[in-house]
């Protein structure tokens, strides 16, 4: 039984005019404990709805989703939260820290929606992660006198504050340099192995989906599987490819220079 | 428990991260509380003032007086009779305070020489009964009854008409015309208002002693005789002492007055439902601010509410949170708002105020301030309802987004 499981996932918003737009269709993916998996994709192709459906923030609008063999549409919204607390953690392409609060009150802050001795030890434990990223000589400092670097491990550390069993990552390395970028997946990789955690990474940039053991492409709401092979593959037209063997004039290794967002299908 | 400790601790810290704000929105809710407790105090010490003004005047609630005139000039009084009486009344009805009280003219030698003087003749008891204070010496006690020369207590004009500036030097004053008796003044009564005369107490049975006052044109007097008795046996007690009065004066009209009718009360009342008017209507615009802070606040905050929810924070909590914060900050306002309440009671003027100051100071209104917090806590409950409503209404991936 996987951790994850969509089977056939749709996911559709009517629009003012009462169009129907498809933002996901049919997809269909597994992840294992422990295992992680890439997804690439050009703005606008349904990348985040993913995540947030898998995430459990956003619902599909049809097909399955199985978290450890339990249809999550037969969730309540209290237990759906629940699950998203304990299970899930989120890393932003923004960081998204809570301004005005301390690094330390960062990492905490999930710690207070958790019961037992994770609320009542909220800051020693948040203590030990900013330790386990490497700040644990700044735990009093406010977000804004970090590097992006470290905002984004103090995100990190957020995340895995609670000890999830998935680490969802948007973006985690798009408001990063590519040097900065790659220490941030070094740490991110080597602490989810290190808690059995399962990782699953959106990103623009190849380089960044190449660490993953599985790759997907998602494309107009369609997720294919996609073998990246390794590290020095760009985008040419839609599909990713191995550096050097087509390459889009102006492109970037590790930084793809994305054309305009290719929109989703709508629908009449 | 820990849902319940998490959104203290939550609200808690938005608000001393909010300190600017939560301070300025919380100053009309303070500042309520402070009117809703502090006025009603004034109110209380204002009711006593005047309460004990009026006891002053009339006597403790319930004072009964029992007062008797002669029908014809040639009526005779025995005053021995009605002396006991008056003793045997107060011992068979258990009369804890009693006093006998007549006023009368009697002469007292001033360096101008001899003039009469208001007098009121009395026993030790009126001074608890009618709350004479004194601004030096001392009122009456037991002891001078015992004493053979009298004792006096006079007022402030008395004095300065008797070219004495205090009590230091133990002055003394004759008293009578014919055959004069010296009297130590033992106490000063202040002044009651502009252009009084001087006036003189004076023990009843000294000063039946030493001076016997001519009887007026219209015939003889007797003294009246106070009783303070519990309100529930006034009744009971007025027609009994009336009988007993009439039985020991034969051909003596005796009335019996309680002083029931007269006094204050009605101020107590009014005044304390316009004080708390004023304090709900403080509280009203408090709350009114703290909900548009506290909405404008919401809206600043959305995207951090998406990221709790990603925390995995239900909304019923982010409501409760919201709700918190509100309640929280008006508590702590409220709390505040009762320590002014307390500082400004502990320094109102009493003596500039109520003339004479006020001898049974009313304790701190601590259902006043009781009130005043459970309003602001339901005003700071009421005030987070709308916000907390919006910060759940809000999508989480928008809310992240935003």
């Amino acid at each position: 039984m996987s951790l994850l499981e969509l089977s056939g996932v749709t996911r559709s918003v009517r629009l003012p005019d009462d169009r129907l737009l498809e933002i996901l269709r049919g997809v269909t993916l597994s992840v294992d404990t422990g295992e992680h998996v890439a997804v690439v994709g050009r703005s606008g192709t349904g990348k985040s709805t993913l995540l947030n459906i898998l995430g459990l923030l956003d619902a599909p609008t049809d097909g399955e989703y199985l978290l450890e063999g339990t249809p999550i549409g037969r969730l309540s919204a209290r237990e759906r939260t629940r699950r998203r607390g304990e299970d899930f953690g989120f890393v932003f392409q923004q960081f998204n820290l809570l301004a005005g609060r301390t690094a330390l009150e960062n990492v905490a802050a999930p710690l207070m929606y958790a019961r037992g001795g994770q609320f009542w030890r909220r800051k020693t434990l948040a203590a030990q992660m900013l330790d386990r990223v490497g700040l644990g000589d700044r735990l009093d400092t406010m977000p804004e006198k970090l590097s992006g670097g470290e905002q984004q491990r103090v995100a990190i550390a957020r995340a895995l504050v609670r000890g999830p069993r998935v680490i969802l990552a948007d973006e985690p390395t798009g408001a990063l340099d590519v040097e900065t970028g790659q220490e941030v997946m070094g740490l991110l990789d080597e602490i989810a192995s290190m808690t059995g955690a399962a990782l699953v990474t959106i990103t623009h940039d190849l380089a960044v989906a190449a660490r993953a053991q599985r790759h997907y492409r998602l494309t107009e709401g369609v997720l294919v599987p996609v073998d990246l092979g390794g590290a020095g593959h760009e985008w040419v037209g839609d599909v990713p490819t191995v550096h050097g063997a087509r390459s889009l004039p102006g492109a970037v290794r590790g930084v793809p220079e994305l054309g305009p967002s290719v929109p989703a299908q709508v629908q009449p | 428990m820990t849902g319940l400790v998490g959104a203290v601790v939550e609200a808690w810290d938005e608000l001393r991260l909010h300190k600017m704000r939560v301070l300025l929105a919380l100053i009309g809710v303070a500042a309520a509380v402070t009117a809703i407790t502090a006025v009603t105090a004034a109110v209380e010490m204002l009711a006593q003032g005047f309460t004990e003004q009026d006891e002053r005047f009339n006597g403790r609630q319930v004072t009964l007086s029992v007062d008797a005139w002669a029908t014809s000039p040639d009526v005779q009084a025995d005053t021995a009779a009605l002396d006991a009486t008056y003793a045997t009344a107060l011992e068979r009805y258990g009369i804890t305070y009693a006093s006998r009280d007549m006023y009368t003219q009697v002469p007292f030698r001033f360096p101008g020489g001899t003039r009469p003087t208001e007098t009121r003749a009395v026993d030790p008891d009126l001074g608890v009964m009618q709350r004479i204070g004194v601004t030096e010496g001392r009122w009456f006690t037991d002891a001078d009854l015992q004493t053979f020369a009298p004792v006096v207590v006079v007022n402030e004009v008395f004095l300065e008409s008797l070219g004495v500036s205090g009590l230091a030097s133990r002055p003394t004053v004759l008293l009578g015309d014919a055959s004069p008796v010296r009297a130590t003044i033992v106490g000063v009564t202040p002044r009651m208002w502009q252009g009084e005369g001087p006036s003189v107490f004076v023990l009843y049975d000294q000063l039946a002693r030493w001076y016997t006052p001519a009887d007026p044109e219209w015939g003889p007097t007797v003294p009246s005789l106070k009783v303070w008795v519990p309100p529930e046996a006034a009744d009971d007690l007025a027609p009994r002492l009336q009988r007993d009065v009439v039985a020991a004066l034969p051909g003596w009209e005796v009335q019996i007055n309680d002083n029931r009718s007269m006094g204050s009360s009605g101020l107590d009342g009014a005044a304390r439902w316009v004080a708390l008017g004023v304090g709900a209507f403080a509280l009203f615009l408090g709350g009114l601010g703290l909900v548009n802070i506290a909405l404008v606040t919401v809206r600043h905050r959305i995207r951090e509410i998406g990221i709790r929810r990603s925390f995995g924070a239900t909304s019923g909590r982010i409501f409760f949170g919201v709700l918190m914060e509100s309640v929280v900050a008006t508590v702590v306002a409220g709390v505040v708002g009762v320590v002014l309440a307390v500082a400004v009671v502990k320094n109102i003027p009493v003596d500039f105020l109520f003339g004479g100051g006020i001898q049974d100071m009313p304790p701190f209104p601590v259902s006043a301030a009781a009130v005043g917090m459970v309003c602001a806590t339901a005003v700071g409950a009421l005030a987070g309802l709308l916000p907390a409503t919006v910060a759940v209404r809000v999508k989480v991936i928008d809310a992240i987004r935003y």
